[in-house]
């Protein structure tokens, strides 16, 4: 009977939740936030509040995105801490402004790029799932543009067979730091091929606004079909190069998190499954798919390789 | 002076030996004190605050089940710190709030978890060592509930003391299956392993130190 009780509750609780999403469609809740920032502007940085004008994209998916709230309060930003809801707590004293990107090494035209200047890139709205290595997922509507816009700008030359990401390192304003959980800065990369794909984007919005800090602020690499902690955030450097570069979680773990991690329910995580997720917002669970349901339009890029090997 | 001793020994009597009646609400509290973890849980979740309520409900209980171990094995250490001998009547119900919380944690695991594929539940069990670990502690501390009543007790006469110090290997397979699940930060776990360790080596000292005693004269 207890048991019982407890599912009925959850049940509950999850389709209270849900609902309570759906009555409340994307745009009521933009105008909602605008009237809350207008009534706070002496409060709030422009920056924060402003709205970021974006083309729709049929590379979106038609799945439901998850809330605002979901994906601005369940963060794994290990810079912040540790806890879920440490990023969405402690994230807010990072400067996002100035903010640049260099992006140098094997190309024609090293470049360090103004955060203004990217956000002035041709802008699209990508909602895309996400999977999370731990076993959940989200469905994220994202702002952004194709990494490819911008590294053509910079002119790969033909000894670019990688491209390495850095999130910027700020002790002063990352609390999580101090700590020595990962070899700081975080690091990130992906072979030439996979950044140039466009499905692979950089991201400096979110539900049609600029970045929220927890979600890697103000400028973040988003690859739908790899494990979400390739998704390097708060990027400060992109750096090309011949050899396969060093990544953080690669360099914590190397049993347990490969250089591709693409999503992969055939391929466990050493201590626990991948084949299975449970889609934040959801009862029960989804089958998790090869390359996070992008597989037509990836599978591609690894033919001939052995997967379970290449993890 | 001897105002202030008149006063407080009557006191010091009555906290040492309480009547029935204070002692029923004395455990009456505890009893109520102990169901806060999990009206916190209840709450967090239903009060749709929580973005993964399964994955909290499943590391509430999880942490609940070691902190009340823990709580456990903390009367003993109390008790020669000087603390009053009614204690020890209250430590049954404790252990059997971590076998409570332990049987949550355990039913969330098997059910919103696994949704009773028991196939899955097996190769789990049989693969991960967090899990094999998690499972063993559980296993073992299903005796130690069964036979926590009088009967029982009456029943083993001193077996039933022998049969209990299994709580010393299932906290620390506690700790471990908590250890070997942390994805990378192990700040918490060691935490859990250090006062763990600082209840057993206590309980260590305490049975050598009458032949470390001998030894030395």
């Amino acid at each position: 009977m207890f048991p019982c009780e407890i599912t009925t509750m959850l049940i509950k609780t999850l389709t209270d939740r849900l609902s309570a999403a759906d009555i409340t469609p994307q745009e009521v809740y933009l105008n909602r936030r605008q009237f809350m920032a207008g009534s706070a502007g002496l409060l709030l940085p422009v920056s924060a509040i402003a709205a970021l004008p974006a083309a729709k994209s049929p590379l979106s998916t038609s799945e439901k995105p998850n809330s605002r709230d979901d994906i601005t309060s369940y963060n794994n930003y290990y810079e912040f801490g540790t806890g879920k809801d440490e990023p969405a707590l402690y994230a807010q004293r990072l400067k996002t402004r100035p903010w640049t990107v260099t992006v140098d090494g094997e190309v024609a035209h090293a470049r360090t790029f103004d955060i203004d200047s990217l956000l002035k890139m041709k802008l699209q709205e990508r909602i895309y799932r996400l999977r999370c290595v731990e076993g959940w997922s989200m469905v994220i509507p994202w702002i952004g543009f194709p990494l490819a816009d911008l590294l053509k700008q910079v002119q790969p030359t033909s000894r670019a067979k990688y491209v390495a990401f850095e999130t910027a390192l700020r002790p002063g304003e990352m609390p999580g730091v101090a700590r020595r959980v990962l070899d700081w800065p975080y690091r990130e990369g992906l072979r030439i091929d996979e950044a140039m794909h466009p499905l692979t984007i950089l991201a400096v919005g979110l539900y049609g606004e600029v970045l929220p800090k927890q979600n890697g602020a103000p400028v973040r690499l988003v690859v739908p079909w790899k494990y979400g902690f390739k998704s390097i955030k708060s990027i400060s450097r992109i750096h090309l190069l011949e050899k396969q570069p060093p990544t953080s979680w690669n360099m914590a773990a190397p049993n347990e998190y490969g250089f591709y991690s693409n999503v992969n329910p055939a391929v466990d995580h050493p201590r626990w499954s991948q084949a299975t997720e449970r889609r934040i917002g959801e009862f029960f669970k989804r089958k998790t798919l090869p390359f996070n349901g992008y597989g037509d339009q990836v599978a591609g890029l690894y033919r001939g390789m052995d997967l379970r090997r290449n993890f | 002076m001897a105002d202030s001793t008149t006063l407080a020994r009557p006191l010091a009597l009555h906290w040492q030996q309480p009547g029935p009646r204070l002692f029923a609400a004395i455990k009456g509290s505890l009893f109520l004190v102990c169901l806060l973890p999990l009206a916190q849980l209840a709450w967090h979740i239903l009060s749709g605050a929580a973005v993964n309520p399964i994955e909290d409900l499943t590391h509430g209980s999880g942490t609940w089940t070691l902190r009340f171990l823990l709580i456990t094995l903390c009367v003993s250490p109390l008790r020669a710190l000087g603390a009053p001998g009614w204690l020890l009547r209250l430590r049954r119900m404790l252990g059997l709030y971590a076998f409570f919380y332990a049987c949550l944690h355990l039913l969330t695991y098997l059910w919103l978890d696994q949704f009773f594929d028991w196939a899955a539940i097996v190769r789990d069990i049989v693969k991960r060592p967090f899990i094999t670990v998690g499972m063993l502690a559980f296993v073992l501390l299903l005796p130690l509930a069964i036979t926590s009543t009088d009967g029982w007790i009456r029943r083993l006469k001193r077996n039933w003391g022998k049969l209990h110090r299994l709580v010393y290997v299932i906290a620390p397979l506690g700790v471990l299956h908590y250890l070997w699940l942390v994805k990378r930060d192990l700040q918490s776990p060691l935490i859990y392993a250090a006062i763990l360790a600082a209840l057993l080596l206590w309980r260590v000292w305490r049975y050598l130190r009458p032949t470390l005693a001998a030894r030395v004269k």
